[in-house]
């Protein structure tokens, strides 16, 4: 007998005349007669080490609120952080919705009881298939690592080939995502990932080094627009020219926030696009917003190989009334176990809704001017930046919200820098000297449409007083 | 024991627009931030600071609506939408759809989460590596195991991860070459299969012998190939193997890993732990058994636990503390390296960080025990309903959920699973989860009633799937029709969403292939 019955908020059964009369339906004395079946050697025979419990609602969100205020937030500090992970303005009608309850709980209720949630996820798919300029979206996944990664994986199962040819500009840690995916050598059906060099003026790819490295083997080419070092790759149409040549796809990474002013890649040869749905209304969550889409042509080729869940409008028995079912399903690990095209599981559906929302807002005049801000406010900033003594622009191609700043002339490293900008309550740009040691010691600074003219004039007198 | 009454319920139905159908040219949902003036002035046009041919030519075809009716009509979809907090999810078994503390998304939603950057200095994101250092540490006890990663995003991506690391580990042994088979059975998640073999391995699916995996299989089955095995226990029918430690010594001995599937680890919570029973990794799934709310399916977190053995092979960043602060430790030589960007949804980890905290461990063990004392609550009530079985095992109670079968039912009256699977929603609860495929108990339905619900939600539960049963024999029309009070009527026919010609899997999509059979009838 415990002497003070644990009865608590969440678990309604825990009252004791409850559990009894639920006890003696069944006929057992207790937990303990299911438990029986537990040998006694895998019994945890004494309670669990875990700190005295917070019960009291209050108590704990004191409690948690405390830890959590030890982090700083980029509203207090002015952020020129990116590289995969961006702040954009969310507008409030987006949060209202995705913090419905509906949509915050919702599991796998199936077509008719959770319809809405079908119908929201239709409507991502094609508000994006409108953004992107393709006629297939599938549900998304963990974010834009994993969706190059499957991306490439449905390439070669396309094409039947193994290897995969990805630009040197690409972000280190995407690549290593992209390497997990894509296996070690040893392992059978592994596909060889080789890098494609690049315009060290421009940061373009190198067509030459391209053309020497394309071949019978080559499943697919991929690049990135703009790319992880912001610039805006201008011979997407030749990539996909000379991989359709030899008989390869061309995947597509992409910022889905530039795509209201840069041309959508299936237009200029993309089979695959992918990219992360961040920057489509979703805040940052220290890196928890991430949410890796995938989209390609409506053909059937593409749809067999496309390892997630797949949804198309069907009609109901009701003229003119719409429902959705899931695209054959059976091609998935939930059909087939080892034998699916990869695996499907929970990711990120919730940002689907996100973003839906989000696009629905803007439609296709806010979509434009968001890109317009961004490009005019991010091109201001490298214009500020590059007249300061000592700090340099090294690549020149026109860049979209990230560019590279330099800064081996001023003496101090990137880290210096960004350790002092500390002091002016600023985070400087990522650190790149580790990742791209060709570039020296530089940085990525992420300018978007939340910048004002204050905050950058704020970083460069920031800057200027730093490097003095 | 009260006869429940069942709710006259009717779904919203607002027979919705799609999206792209709604508002009017010129209408506008939001004004995004614009340059400053000066700085337009200062740096020109958008157009001139883009490439030519990379400056987007035809706008995109989005829908151009007002904000209030943008509002409106996702705020509809969610009253369509049963989701779990007003749709009793006792229905979604083997994924412990529990209640996610309404405090917890204030918590989640304060600026100190959702603006902070990944990016920032460590010293500046103290408060949040402080919640998941100490996440690792409840984890550790709970599990035995000695390290924790909340990287995944999801539980198929945690038995990713141990197929990653099980590769690694063999590789770092000079036997990955020979290593080549990965075990796992019948009745754990297809998850289980598919990530061993996404990740390179050939994987064998033991057979089960009366709901139990079979252990001679195993025995015929292990040699100097196998690489590991991915098990579950319970498995997915509720049914737990007592023999569990023998499959981990058998394969142990072999020179194999033992991954154990906790995504629902409900039951077990402060009864038993994977480390006793010989898994050298687990993973528990935060969106489920920790009390993280499913959002549609993600975002999620499989957090990963292994015992020092697998550590050194663990992605980076490992979040570590020392001299009072924590730290992002990349320098780890010897790990598979990314799984997915940054540090995972650490929205999911303070999440069940609070949830634990608000149990402790008598409130753990107080779930886990209300979880399987619920179940079988349900279960007595279930089995007397004519046409419902639970087979295997006879005579072994199930833990914290039961794999039934209307079989019977199916032979009695020509209705199985999927036909009431569409009437039980017309009472006001969820659908319910049938099964993982392939369907190896026939006409399967498997509900989960953790902690969360009570007994008159068991006996409502159940009250409307005998009422559905009933329907079966009485009144066979109702339930050909069903459902009958849902937003919309009977999909006419799933085939469509087979077929190329007929799938739509955008509004554009399926306005071309509808132009595109118009065009072909005029022809003829």
């Amino acid at each position: 007998m415990r002497p003070e019955p644990f009865v608590h908020p969440y678990i309604p059964n825990s009252v004791p005349e409850l559990r009894q009369a639920m006890l003696d339906e069944i006929g057992i004395p207790g937990p303990e007669a299911i438990y029986a079946e537990i040998p006694e050697e895998l019994r945890l025979k004494r309670p669990l080490d875990l700190p005295e419990p917070i019960p009291g609602e209050m108590e704990l969100k004191g409690h948690v609120e405390a830890i959590l205020r030890k982090n700083l937030t980029c509203e207090e500090y002015l952020s020129f952080l990116g590289g995969g992970c961006w702040r954009h303005y969310v507008p409030a009608v987006v949060d209202e919705i995705v913090n419905r309850s509906e949509y915050l709980t919702a599991y796998c209720g199936m077509n008719y009881s959770d319809l809405g949630k079908y119908q929201a996820r239709f409507e991502f798919n094609s508000l994006m298939g409108e953004l992107l300029d393709l006629d297939a979206v599938s549900e998304p996944i963990y974010d834009w690592g994993t969706a190059a990664g499957l991306s490439m994986r449905m390439a070669s199962r396309i094409t039947g080939r193994s290897e995969v040819l990805v630009p040197g500009t690409i972000c280190p840690q995407r690549l290593a995502e992209i390497r997990t995916l894509c296996q070690p050598e040893p392992m059978p059906g592994s596909i060889r990932v080789r890098l494609v060099d690049w315009d060290p003026e421009s940061g373009g790819l190198d067509l030459t080094d391209l053309k020497r490295k394309l071949s019978e083997e080559t499943a697919a080419v991929y690049i990135e627009n703009p790319s992880y070092l912001g610039f805006i790759e201008e011979q997407g149409g030749d990539v996909a020219e000379l991989a359709r040549k030899k008989g390869a796809l061309t995947v597509v990474g992409v910022d889905p926030i530039s795509l209201g002013i840069l041309e959508p890649p299936a237009r200029y040869g993309a089979d695959i696009v992918c990219g992360d749905l961040q920057s489509l209304g979703i805040h940052p969550h220290c890196g928890g917003g991430q949410s890796g889409f995938i989209a390609f042509r409506d053909e059937e080729t593409y749809v067999a190989e496309c390892p997630l869940a797949i949804y198309s409008l069907v009609e109901t028995v009701r003229e003119g009334q719409y429902a959705f079912a899931e695209v054959r399903a059976e091609r998935t690990s939930y059909g087939l176990r080892d034998r699916g095209k990869d695996w499907v599981g929970t990711a990120s559906g919730l940002w689907t809704i996100a973003a839906a929302v989000y696009l629905a807002l803007m439609g296709p005049q806010g979509m434009r001017e968001v890109g317009q801000s961004i490009v005019q406010t991010s091109r201001y900033a490298r214009k500020l930046l590059a007249e300061i003594p000592g700090v340099r622009i090294p690549l020149r191609s026109p860049s979209f919200k990230e560019f590279v700043v330099n800064f081996d002339a001023t003496g101090k490293s990137a880290a210096q820098v960004n350790r002092a900008l500390l002091e002016h309550r600023i985070f400087g740009g990522k650190d790149l000297s580790a990742e791209f040691p060709r570039l020296g010691g530089s940085a990525l600074y992420c300018v978007t449409e939340m910048h004002s003219k204050e905050d950058l004039e704020r970083l460069a007198a920031a800057l200027r007083e730093v490097l003095r | 024991m009260k006869k429940a009454a069942l709710r006259r319920y009717h779904a919203p139905a607002y027979d919705e627009p799609i999206v792209t159908e709604m508002g009017r040219k010129g209408q506008r949902g939001i004004i995004p931030p614009r340059a400053d003036p000066e700085i337009a002035r200062s740096v020109g046009a958008a157009e001139q600071l883009v490439p030519r041919k990379m400056y987007r030519s035809r706008p995109p075809a989005l829908p151009e609506i007002d904000q209030y009716h943008v509002l409106s009509h996702y705020l509809r979809l969610s009253q369509m939408t049963l989701g779990m907090e007003t749709g009793t999810d006792i229905s979604e078994g083997t994924c412990t759809m529990k209640y996610s503390p309404k405090m917890h998304e204030q918590l989640v939603r304060l600026p100190q989460v959702t603006e902070v950057h990944p990016l920032q200095p460590e010293d500046t994101i103290q408060g949040i590596l402080e919640i998941a250092y100490r996440l690792r540490g409840f984890l550790n006890e709970i599990s035995g195991m000695s390290e924790f990663s909340f990287q995944t995003g999801g539980g198929a991506h945690a038995t990713y991860l141990n197929a990653c690391l099980v590769r690694k580990y063999h590789e770092s042994r000079g036997e990955l070459a020979r290593r080549a088979e990965m075990i796992t059975t019948q009745f754990t998640h297809p998850c289980n299969a598919a990530t061993p073999a996404t990740a390179g391995f050939r994987v064998i699916i033991l057979p089960h012998k009366n709901g139990y995996p079979d252990l001679e299989a195993l025995k015929a089955v292990v040699s100097e190939r196998t690489a590991g095995i991915h098990m579950t226990n319970p498995e997915d029918t509720g049914i737990y193997n007592p023999r569990v430690r023998e499959f981990t010594d058998v394969v142990h001995d072999a020179g194999g890993l033992c991954f154990y599937d906790q995504a629902n680890a409900n039951g077990l919570l402060g009864i038993a732990r994977a480390l006793e029973a010989g898994f050298d990794a687990c993973h528990f799934n935060l969106h489920k058994t920790f009390s993280s709310p499913h959002g549609c399916e993600g975002p999620a977190s499989g957090a990963y636990g292994c015992t020092e053995r697998l550590a050194p092979f663990l992605p980076v960043p490992v979040i570590t503390h020392r001299q009072g602060s924590y730290h992002l430790d990349y320098d780890r030589p010897e790990s598979i390296g990314k799984i997915r960007s940054f540090y995972g949804n650490l929205q999911c980890v303070i999440r069940a960080y609070a949830w634990i905290l608000s149990m402790g461990a008598e409130g753990l063990k107080t779930a886990a025990e209300i979880s399987v004392i619920n179940n079988n609550y349900l279960e007595k009530l279930l089995m007397r309903i004519p046409g419902i079985t639970h087979p295997y095992a006879e005579g072994k109670r199930r833990f914290e959920q039961v794999r039934y079968s209307m079989e019977t039912l199916k032979a009695e009256t020509g209705f199985g699973s999927h036909d009431i699977q569409d009437r039980m929603v017309d009472f006001g609860i969820q659908s319910y989860w049938l099964s993982h495929h392939p369907f190896v108990v026939p006409e399967p339905f498997t509900p989960e009633p953790c902690e969360t619900y009570s007994k008159e939600d068991l006996e409502y539960w159940a009250a409307v799937i005998e009422q559905a049963c009933r329907e079966a024999r009485d009144n066979p029309e109702i339930i050909r029709g069903a459902p009958h009070n849902q937003a919309v009527g009977r999909i006419k026919d799933f085939s469509a969403a087979d077929d190329p010609a007929r799938w739509a899997i955008t509004w554009r999509g399926w306005q071309k292939k509808k132009a595109s059979r118009q065009a072909g009838r005029a022809q003829q």
